[in-house]
């Protein structure tokens, strides 16, 4: 598995991926811009639960007061992420708020007002990162609370993790923004090279690789250059044209090296580990600079007045960014994310996270043209970038065959949206195949439950039979034992009728119960060895 | 006189070949179906199929004694499941049975619970813990729904409660259908 390229190279990409489509950029908005500063908003929003992993617990109380960087909820397990506050002010609430999610319910967050003062926490010492372990660094990212910046929201402890146990071929850093409208990592990359660079040596050496690539897109210019100084036989460059979505972990990976990662499998079983730019960035600042990560660059854009790339800090409700860009108008749609895989959202007042790379303001969506049945034409194959069949994959899940779309890779696929933007026909698909997931996903838990309730049926039915049984050989006991102990005794027949009168007795009161309970769904009668109430 | 032989020799091939098709699904009387026919069932334990349970229900599947459709919380999909394993046709839920209810949890109004300990007894899965004169307490991550502790008891302390779906629990919905 040879490293493309050796010293300060810059290099075109090799292989390419299959499929992928060309867009219009929409950046020029932004383009060659200096980034914004936000001022303060009026309160800070902190869901406890990210993309992937348990929720946070909450580690303040409503009215306490806390300060910039302070640590404000933990990760309960090894699969989850701290959160931190960005500002000095008070835990107003602990509660039910928007947030950006699919469905629109709301989820629990922490919410704190700024007192305006914008008071820190002392920084973490500065860990010179060539000679600390590679534990102690994966330690400080941890308590950093950095999880995946570029979308997924995976725990970045977790990657690193995976990579000081496994060999590493190459790192690389993801710089690679194929989605229309963001430009929010070649702004961070465009101001603060030397950190990026940094940060990917920070995390080379915490992984232990064997090469660092860092990936951007052919168009990003000024990036590259701002990058080339800083560069060295370490960290090496490399352009990748720009096709969506050529950002994508796995299609980076054969982009960059002609290795494809297998099917449901994860890229560090072949080898690499990748990281975002924003996400290698916040393993510096927190390294290098001892800070948690409490802000990011988030690029606003669409129908705002005036588009920008802002420095925004964790929880300020995006209606803040909008303000600040000029507003857009009312009938605007909101997207957190790019175009093509954003989510909708319908309140404003969703707080930016960790992975909001974007905020979109819609106002020119495609004329709505009636959705029409699907004529076979094979776009969608000749694009797919994973080498699905979507056209399969729809019919199976139109049709609930959820076992066919399983068996055709369902789950291989990266809602990229291509096949959907390709479709003559314009299906929803990418809305059919998440429809199929969620269900297929719905029916795995509901047959776990199962599972545990036929567990708790069958050790109840047991425990009943055993109580039975040992109720029937106390009885028995009860008049049999006198009988063996004193086998010559001399008994009226008046005490042995009257044993006989009991035992018979018990065994029809037995017989009487057991017929009751096994008749259906009658609830159990009352059982006459209870204390009466 | 050999067409005559040979038509019947094709009639009786195709109706042998017939029945062949039409026991190609599983007989209910195979070794090991009653646990195939309640890995199926959705353990909700509720009886009101008629049966005290869902494994006694599997087992009178397999003797033949009852249909597939008699199962109100598995539904369409468990009955579609069955036919598919048995080899039978589909048929609608038996309303005699009762309706598909939305998912539910039990919960004990604890200022009326006098600890009688009859609805713990009723419990088919022993969600609910607690001693006789202790207090009773359902453990909702294991309750059914399935109302068998509601009659017995003498306070009339058990209420049921819809289980809201929960935020990671959130299902995309069908898009809406394009026309054929």
């Amino acid at each position: 598995m040879a490293a493309p390229g050796t010293g300060a190279g810059v290099n075109r990409m090799a292989w390419p991926f299959r499929g992928g489509v060309r867009l219009s950029r929409h950046k020029e908005h932004v383009a060659g811009k200096p980034s914004r500063e936000l001022p303060l908003p009026p309160r800070l929003v902190y869901p406890l639960r990210a993309h992937i992993g348990l929720p946070a617990t909450p580690a303040v109380r409503v009215g306490q007061r806390v300060l910039k960087g302070e640590c404000i909820a933990t990760p309960p397990s090894y699969v989850s992420q701290a959160v931190h506050a960005a500002t000095s002010g008070t835990v107003v609430e602990i509660s039910s708020q928007p947030v950006a999610h699919a469905s629109g319910m709301p989820d629990t967050c922490i919410v704190i007002e700024p007192d305006g003062e914008d008071r820190a926490v002392d920084r973490w010492p500065a860990l010179d990162y060539e000679s600390e372990a590679p534990a102690v660094l994966q330690a400080r990212i941890v308590e950093a609370g950095i999880i995946g910046m570029g979308g997924a929201g995976f725990p970045s402890h977790v990657k690193i993790r995976e990579g000081m146990s496994q060999a590493v071929a190459v790192l690389i850093i993801n710089g690679v923004e194929c989605e229309p409208y963001v430009s929010c990592d070649d702004c961070v990359i465009r101001e603060r090279p030397a950190q990026v660079v940094a940060g990917a040596r920070i995390l080379k050496r915490a992984v232990q690789a064997q090469a660092c690539i860092i990936a951007i897109e052919e168009d990003m210019s000024e990036a590259g250059d701002a990058l080339l100084p800083f560069l060295d036989a370490d960290i090496t460059l490399a352009r990748v044209p720009a096709i969506y979505p050529a950002g994508a972990e796995k299609q980076l990976i054969v982009a960059l090296t002609g290795i494809e990662v297998p099917t449901r499998g994860l890229p560090i079983q072949a080898g690499f580990i990748m990281q975002n730019v924003a996400t290698t960035f916040a393993v510096y600042d927190a390294v290098a600079a001892g800070h948690p990560l409490t802000s990011r660059m988030v690029t606003v854009a669409g129908g705002v007045a005036e588009a920008a790339n802002m420095w925004a800090r964790l929880g300020t409700p995006v209606s803040h960014l909008i303000d600040a860009c000029g507003g857009a108008p009312s009938n605007a749609r909101l997207v957190i994310g790019g175009p093509m895989m954003g989510t909708a959202v319908h309140d404003e007042r969703v707080p930016v996270g960790k992975t909001t790379n974007c905020v979109l303001a819609m106002t020119e969506v495609a004329a709505s043209a009636p959705v029409m049945p699907c004529i076979r034409c094979g776009e969608c194959v000749e694009r797919c970038p994973v080498g699905l069949q979507p056209q399969a994959l729809y019919e199976f899940a139109r049709a609930r065959d959820w076992d066919s779309a399983q068996d055709w890779r369902l789950f291989d696929c990266i809602e990229c949206g291509v096949c959907a933007y390709v479709c003559p026909s314009r299906l929803p698909l990418v809305h059919y195949y998440r429809y199929a997931k969620s269900e297929i996903e719905s029916l795995e838990r509901a047959d776990h439950t199962a599972a545990e309730l036929r567990e708790r049926f069958q050790a109840r039915r047991q425990r009943l039979s055993r109580a039975e049984t040992e109720r029937m050989g106390d009885a028995v006991d009860q008049v049999v034992r006198p009988q063996r102990e004193q086998p010559q005794a001399d008994k009226s027949s008046a005490t042995n009728a009257l044993r006989a009168e009991v035992a018979a007795a018990v065994a029809r009161g037995r017989t009487r119960r057991r017929t009751l309970r096994s008749s259906p769904g009658g609830p159990s009668p009352p059982d006459p060895e209870a204390k009466p109430e | 006189m050999t067409v005559w032989l040979a038509i019947a020799a094709l009639a009786a091939l195709a109706f042998s070949g017939g029945r062949l098709l039409a026991a190609s699904g599983a007989c209910r009387s195979t070794v090991g179906m009653v646990e195939r026919i309640d890995a199926l069932l959705p353990q909700t334990q509720c009886g009101r199929c008629g049966y005290a349970g869902c494994l006694p229900y599997a087992e009178a599947i397999a003797r033949g004694e009852a249909l597939i459709n008699q199962c109100p919380p598995g539904g369409e999909a468990t009955i579609r499941a069955l036919a598919e394993l048995l080899g039978e046709e589909v048929l609608p839920l038996d309303p005699a049975f009762g309706a598909t209810a939305p998912p539910q949890v039990v919960i004990i109004d604890e200022s009326l619970c006098i600890g009688c300990v009859k609805c713990i007894q009723a419990c088919p899965v022993d969600a609910i813990i607690g001693a006789p004169k202790q207090m009773h307490t359902v453990i909702a991550a294991a309750c059914t729904g399935c109302e068998l502790c509601i009659p017995p008891c003498p306070v009339d302390c058990i209420a049921t409660v819809p289980l809201p779906t929960a935020i990671g629990e959130w299902k995309w919905p069908r898009p809406e259908p394009a026309p054929a």
